[in-house]
């Protein structure tokens, strides 16, 4: 493992339907944000590896919106679609998230970029679900998503 | 899934339990090892009693046992339990944790090229070297 990565923080409290992720990056708070706004850029970092993501719109601005596609070696396709509620740039948006594949469980999430000086950002991600069981079946869609090559990943990850 | 309702409210409790800085850093001491209450105080600027009640948080959850040694009494991570949850978080956060190196690679990256410090939506950049 290489000794200059962030960990990931990622907590869900018990009885309430939230996750919260919280991650630093070593880069001004302008590149992480630009990062999510340009969708140039993030197709190069969103989502599994191994997956070829076609995004079809993303207009990061307030009642913005997106839809994406993630599609696998074997041509299977999973779609995600939300709208930017929020967007205050380097500093705050609100986005709605749905996998098409569980239609109408739609999560907020929340995410709050914070300057921390000398060139590092704090990214937080607040996540409420409509439900203890949408989120967990939300977060079982999502790791079997990304788990396939996960493990591989992994092996990648702990090779170096 | 988690088809099992109880062990689904016992990682519940576990994700609760460990909400808890104090919690988290008992629980990374014990991993090097069985400790006593006193041990486990040390780190911290609490009382012994408040650390007591961390450790009953963690043992209703199920996260760390308590044998009879004499008065000592050690503390001992529940290594199954743990297991579980870490299997439910660490496969969850392994796909973060990918995804934001990525964006880790991707940042770097713009910095070693051009200072793309640009503010406005300029979407032309990047690209230039994405070797991903």
């Amino acid at each position: 493992m290489s000794t200059t990565t962030n960990p990931v923080t990622i907590s869900a409290p018990e009885g309430l339907p939230f996750i919260d992720i919280e991650r630093e990056f070593d880069a001004p708070i302008a590149a992480v944000f630009n990062a999510h706004r340009d969708p140039e850029l993030v197709k190069q970092w969103l989502g599994p590896k191994g997956y070829e993501m076609t995004i079809e719109r993303w207009d990061f601005v307030p009642q913005g919106g997106y839809r994406y596609v993630h599609t696998d070696a074997n041509g299977d396709a999973y779609a995600f679609n939300g709208t930017f509620h929020s967007v205050r740039e380097n500093e705050f948006a609100i986005q709605t998230f749905e996998f098409e594949g569980f239609p109408d469980v739609v999560a907020i999430e929340a995410m709050t970029f914070e300057d921390l000086g000398d060139g590092r950002t704090r990214l937080r991600i607040h996540s409420t679900y409509p439900s203890l069981e949408a989120r967990d079946g939300m977060v079982q869609s999502n790791m079997e998503l990304g788990l396939r090559e996960g493990y591989e990943r992994l092996d990648d990850l702990l090779g170096v | 899934m988690i088809v099992d309702p109880s062990a689904d409210d016992r990682l519940d409790r576990a994700f609760m339990a460990l909400a808890d800085p104090v919690r988290r850093g008992i629980i990374a001491r014990l991993s090097r090892g069985p400790a006593t209450v006193n041990e486990l105080a040390e780190p911290f600027q609490i009382t012994k009693q408040a650390v007591s009640k961390h450790i009953q948080v963690l043992e209703q959850a199920g996260l760390v046992t308590r044998t009879r040694d004499a008065q000592r009494r050690p503390v001992h991570l529940a290594a199954a339990q743990l297991e579980a949850l870490t299997a439910w978080i660490d496969r969850y956060r392994l796909i973060h944790e990918q995804q934001f190196r990525s964006l880790d690679a991707l940042l770097a990256n713009d910095r070693g090229t051009n200072a793309a410090t640009s503010d406005a939506g300029s979407a032309d950049t990047a690209q230039e070297e994405s070797e991903s």
